[in-house]
């Protein structure tokens, strides 16, 4: 066995059966009689149902059934729920507005689901959807968050949230900041939009759902991060069965990156539709249906304000947000704007004066929820602007300001909830501007300029919060969930090993990942171990994949049941050879007596456990442990990412030629793993920045419902990336790990800003800065150039 | 996508046949367009007559200063041609800029030119070569074949069987694309023909496919690229959406045109 | 209805299917090669690339009917038995996958890119031609250095080493 444990660049052992086609999606799973569902969406923005008349429909050749809202009603289906319940600053509840799976009276954004057709092929469901007729009386609709709180602006949920304020929540403490800004030297100002994202996992989201009658039980295969929680929602609030009735399976899914997180509309109806019609059902979405029913992501306006005393040390921030959640409040939409944003506004600075409003709103649009880095990409931006923009105002290099400001001492308090993990915030943009060749940029800036072309760098100091916890802590904030992970180790008779985790991999890698951790514990080869999650009948209740929590949560309970299998072990192999545990170690496979040459094979303990012929007096026979770890708080990935790229200014064409990323992630498992998902979230960071916009026009219709509005990067978009990390351990759990999921999407965006503002030489460009945005802005600088 | 009748053609006269026979039937190439609007049930043919398997509608032939493509070539076949590269460099590349190596294997110039999708890449090559294209019935200049957006003068039962391109002095093609589909969001094909310079653009047009006569004129008399980057068109003529204004297509013209030109050579 | 005969990774199927039939659908459904992906609806996430007749090809843009006769390979039949393709090994070898979606797509174009370069490859070209196919997941980065090293190994050229 070569080195496989905890820093080793381990190929992936879930590779096998994706390169070769035997990757197993929700949309490969078949059983005998499956049936295709295919569901009828609103075409209109806001509208009250009049009529639906399903007649036609009902008698084509293949259809089984079609079900509509009030059969969701009648049947006692619940509504759909937001599990994170907010508080706005007069201490009154957020205004949560009934959001049922199909309504059968309003539509209230482009997309929403009305009546489920259920037929023998896709095809003939399609064909019988297209005769479904459906009588809307249309209603003005609001779709421009700029205008959503405007008095007199149509109103989404008129009796719940008049005026279509969710919440008007605040942290940190106003007086004392106003305070700083009343003494500052300086005081910067910017004004700055998060643009609407739609995630786009290239997996379109699917459900087979099944009913067994003879069983009672349901079977509900899905595109999910966290099959767990999906059943309790399931059950517990959307009433489809007790959740021992109810399995839940999350296959391989093709990405995920937030928007698996939720419980949709979709999977809920095709179970009740199973049960009613007496039959399985697949539905899948198809793209542009994804457009239209995926949880979108940011979609934010703020003005921020920036306090600096005479030495250009920060002293406040104020920050005023606006934040879109769109139609309906989606699982966690309340806490994405909230507490994963506003607490993550002090960036890498010393900012002893924090202050955040921000307004929670409706409107007639896709609900809004966590899309990768999920409210940290939008605090990060917003402070990283700013800072640049302050550095360019006061004549002082973008990186001494940061230096200047920059915490040194951990652990850090801040104003806004957050204590941070020690790091070495110097070190990683010293580290950033080597790999940069800082020193050749003046020679790079006049080489472009000579070939006509406009060169910037720009620069990002991110931070921000993984594995939300503790559980206690984020339930006085208003979670209706606990944060902690399970895990079982199960040590088989023959030494194998199955882990069974509550964590889901929807790319993470973590088949290969946790058997590094697992192998290395007892020096076995990563062959010999599996990782098994993904279904609820198999694994213990586990919460699932986001927030970059499988590594600092998931792995971390995965190592306290290690803990207990090594102890037990221990113990089992002294009995055996008569040596005092505390003296066994464990090491290549087999367990010792230190000091002498006794042992005995990994494999001979845990028969022996199996047998059960010589056991310690009162210890159980087997060789299974469970354990769950609630952290004592988050953990903090930081870095710094330069970005330089070039203008063409005849086509506003913008190129990003160097990008480099340097990340402390504390304790890494795997840095070709770790890697990839760096390069993935700068790659959706850029996309953010230049390329991906999310438009609703007047009348409410989302514009960009297709790959062939909606840009998302492809690779001649983007650059190779110099990706480089530095290791400083968190302490808050085990294997020290922080997480790196997120860290791309979150610091990606405001590098690349910075650098574009840097080359056009203009203060800010709105995301994102497509080619028209940036030539409109060289025209407005100099004409000359964008002529050519 | 609706129910359809597929109907392989074997020869021209079959294929009209078919066409005929049928409710309402659509001619087929490579589908790069068609199908993936029958997926999405923004058509419905009753039958589709595939042309793509008729011998006469197959190759490409260089000759003589012209260069002659078979209307079920594919995008690839004409992208890769060592003996078109060799003349007219600029077609090569133009053929190998539509869509993506997927989309170039099965799509056809044929089917490109009988849809005229304002923003395809094969109109623009069409208008500044003055190339002829050749159908079942007969014959068309480029002025008298594009006659608006995604229409010709193509009968509904006329098929296209080839296109002849005069091989010109000099050309180059110069494309900006949407970066979202990918499409020409707005492109310049650049020639100096026996019949003097010609400039053409797609995807910009409100009409499509169009010539721009006083860059032909300034290119004239000083065929270089700052003969045509100081020519602008006006707004008015262009398409705008939310992938680009008027007013940016319109600059695009000038700025892609003198691209195009200092490509030519 | 129609009899679409194909030769599919070698072996002949025949089956009647309707006309309106994709070939992915008939790669998917009626044939059970499950490799082949839908990503999208409109013809650019490249993630139901086939090849047909050795060309890569998107199979929701075609109908199986109009390909009757055609030899199609899927990623399903890449490997020669248990010996990956030099274009699965590379993926693997440089993490050029991580939710495997986009994968037999990917894996199916790079193979005719390689074999369309037969002069070699550069970074720039690799990622000019993946322009068809979308990764949500990887950035391209391992991607792109997947393909430069199997089009090497592909070409007889030494490969560069795996990082």
């Amino acid at each position: 066995m070569g080195n496989e444990g905890i820093g080793a660049r381990v190929l992936r052992k879930e590779d096998k059966r994706f390169i070769t086609g035997k990757g197993r999606y929700t949309d490969d799973i078949t059983e005998r009689g499956i049936t295709h569902g295919v569901f009828v969406r609103s075409p209109h923005a806001h509208a009250r149902i009049t009529s639906i008349d399903t007649a036609k429909a009902a008698s084509m050749p293949g259809v089984i059934g079609i079900v509509g809202g009030q059969e969701l009603i009648d049947g006692g289906v619940g509504n759909l729920i937001c599990g994170w319940m907010i508080h706005g600053k007069d201490g009154s509840p957020m205004k949560m507005a009934a959001y049922p799976a199909m309504d059968p009276a309003v539509v209230r954004h482009v997309g929403q689901p009305v009546v489920l057709v259920v037929a023998e092929t896709k095809a003939q469901a399609t064909d019988a959807a297209g005769e479904i007729e459906i009588v809307y009386e249309e209603l003005p609709s609001i779709t421009q968050l700029s205008k959503v709180l405007e008095p007199g602006a149509v109103e989404v949920h008129p009796e719940t949230a008049p005026g279509n304020l969710i919440c008007d929540w605040q942290l940190g403490d106003e007086a004392a900041t106003e305070a700083a800004f009343a003494s500052a030297a300086h005081v910067v100002e910017l004004e700055l939009e998060q643009n609407r994202l739609v995630p786009n996992a290239i997996e379109p989201r699917a459900a087979v759902a099944s009913y067994d009658t003879g069983e009672d039980h349901y079977t509900l295969n899905t595109t999910s991060q966290n099959p767990h929680v999906a059943r309790l929602v399931l059950s517990a609030f959307y009433n489809i069965a007790p959740e021992h009735k109810l399995r839940v399976i999350a296959p391989d899914v093709g990405g995920g990156f937030g928007s698996k997180i939720y419980i949709y509309p979709e999977e809920i109806v095709c179970l009740f539709a199973s049960k009613k019609l007496g039959v399985p059902i697949k539905w899948v979405a198809e793209r542009t249906e994804s457009f239209m029913s995926d949880a979108h992501g940011r979609d934010h306006i703020s003005k921020a304000r920036l306090a600096l005393d005479s030495d250009l040390k920060f002293t406040g921030l104020k920050v005023d947000t606006i934040a879109n959640l769109g139609a309906y409040m989606s699982l966690f939409s309340s806490c994405v704007p909230t507490y994963l944003y506003a607490t993550l506004l002090s960036g890498q600075y010393a900012l002893p004066n924090i202050y955040a409003n921000v307004k929670l709103v409706y409107s007639h649009t896709v609900p809004v929820d966590a899309y990768r880095g999920a409210g940290r990409p939008e605090a990060a931006f917003l402070i990283e602007r700013i800072v640049e923009v302050a550095a360019r105002k006061l004549g002082v290099s973008p990186v001494e300001l940061r230096k200047k400001n920059y915490v040194r001492d951990f652990p850090y308090q801040t104003p806004v909830l957050m204590n941070y993990d020690p790091s070495d915030f110097i070190t990683l943009m010293d580290k950033a501007l080597a790999h940069i060749d800082i020193d050749g940029y003046a020679a790079r800036k006049a080489d472009s300029e000579r070939r006509g072309k406009l060169r910037g760098i720009g620069y990002s100091s991110y931070i921000e919060a993984c594995g939300i916890a503790p559980s206690q802590a984020v339930g006085s904030l208003g979670a209706g969930v606990g944060l902690w992970e399970s895990a079982e180790v199960r040590v088989n008779p023959v030494g194998t090993i199955e882990v069974l985790t509550g964590s889901h991999s929807h790319g993470q890698s973590h088949e290969t990942t946790f058997a590094q951790v697992v192998a290395q514990r007892f020096g076995l080869p990563i062959e010999n171990v599996n990782i098994i999650h993904g279904d609820t009948d198999k694994v213990q209740f586990g919460m699932g994949t986001y927030g970059s929590r499988s590594g600092p949560v998931g792995l971390s309970a995965i190592s306290k049941a290690l803990d207990k299998v090594e102890a037990k072990a221990k113990k089992l192999a002294g009995h055996l050879m008569e040596a005092d545990e505390k003296d066994i170690v464990i090491e290549n496979g087999e367990l010792k007596v230190a000091g002498t040459d006794k042992k005995i094979a990994w494999h001979e303990m845990t028969l022996g456990a199996y047998t059960a012929h010589n056991m310690p007096e009162g210890v159980e026979p087997g060789l299974v442990e469970k354990a769950f770890f609630d952290p004592i708080n988050f953990s903090f990935p930081a870095g710094t990412f330069i970005c330089e790229l070039e203008v063409d200014p005849g086509t506003g064409v913008t190129e990003i030629v160097n990008f480099v990323a340097v990340d402390d992630f504390g304790t890494i498992i795997n840095p070709m793993v770790v890697e990839g998902q760096v390069h993935g979230g700068i790659a959706q960071g850029i996309g953010q920045a230049l390329l991906e916009g999310c438009y609703y026009d007047e009348n409410g219709q989302l514009v960009t419902a297709s790959f062939m509005d909606y840009c998302v990067p492809r690779a001649d978009d983007l650059p190779s990336f110099a990706v480089d990390h530095i290791e400083v351990p968190t302490p808050n759990n085990p294997l020290g790990m922080k997480g790196c999921g997120e860290a791309g999407a979150i610091g990606a965006p405001a590098a690349v800003i910075n650098a574009l503002t840097d080359a056009l030489g203009t203060e800010d460009i709105s995301m994102p800065a497509t080619p028209e945005k940036v030539w409109r802005a060289i025209q407005a600088t100099r004409p000359a150039m964008a002529a050519e | 996508m609706y129910a359809t009748n597929y109907q392989r053609a074997t020869s021209l006269d079959d294929a009209v046949a078919k066409l005929n026979a049928a409710e309402d039937g659509k001619f087929l190439g490579g589908g790069q367009t068609l199908l993936a609007t029958m997926k999405q049930r923004l058509a419905a043919p009753s039958a589709v007559v595939d042309l793509t398997k008729i011998p006469e509608l197959k190759g490409i032939g260089v000759d003589g200063g012209t260069i002659t493509i078979g209307a079920a070539t594919t995008h690839a076949a004409v992208a890769g041609s060592k003996e078109i590269a060799a003349v007219l460099p600029a077609l090569t590349g133009l053929a190998g800029s539509i869509g993506d190596p997927a989309v170039r294997n099965m799509g056809t110039i044929g089917g490109s030119l009988a849809n005229n999708d304002p923003a395809a890449d094969y109109p623009a090559a069409v208008m500044a070569l003055n190339a002829t294209i050749h159908t079942s019935k007969g014959s068309y200049s480029p002025e008298e074949f594009f006659t608006g957006l995604f229409e010709t003068a193509l009968d509904e039962d006329e098929i296209i069987t080839k296109v002849v391109f005069p091989v010109p002095q000099k050309a180059g093609y110069e494309k900006f694309r949407n970066p979202a589909s990918r499409y020409a969001l707005c492109a310049v094909f650049a020639a100096l023909t026996s019949d003097g310079p010609r400039i053409a653009v797609t995807g910009s047009g409100n009409e499509g496919v169009f010539r721009v006569s006083e860059m032909e004129s300034a290119l004239g008399s000083n065929w270089s690229a700052d003969a045509v980057t100081g020519v602008t068109v006006s707004p008015d003529q262009m398409l705008s959406d939310m992938h680009g204004s008027a007013e940016y297509r319109a600059s695009l013209v000038s700025v892609l045109a003198g691209r195009a030109v200092k490509k030519a050579g | 209805m129609s009899e679409v005969t194909l030769t599919v990774n070698g072996r002949e199927v025949k089956r009647d299917v309707e006309d309106r039939t994709l070939l992915v659908t008939f790669l998917r459904e009626h044939l059970g090669l499950t490799g082949t992906h839908v990503g999208c609806d409109t013809s650019q996430c490249g993630a139901c690339t086939v090849h047909i007749d050795g060309n890569a090809v998107k199979s929701c843009t075609v109908l199986a009917a109009q390909v009757d006769g055609s030899s199609v390979t899927t990623i399903e039949g890449l490997a020669d038995g248990d010996t990956l393709h030099p274009m699965q090994a590379a993926f693997r070898e440089h993490h050029g996958l991580q939710c495997g979606f986009c994968t037999p797509g990917m894996i199916m174009m790079a193979v005719e890119i390689v074999k369309r370069h037969p002069q070699g490859l550069d970074e720039k070209t690799i990622r000019k031609e993946l322009e068809g196919n979308i990764c949500r997941c990887t950035g391209y980065h391992n991607i792109v250095k997947a393909i430069d090293t199997a089009a090497k190994t592909m070409q007889g050229q030494p490969a560069m080493a795996a990082e």
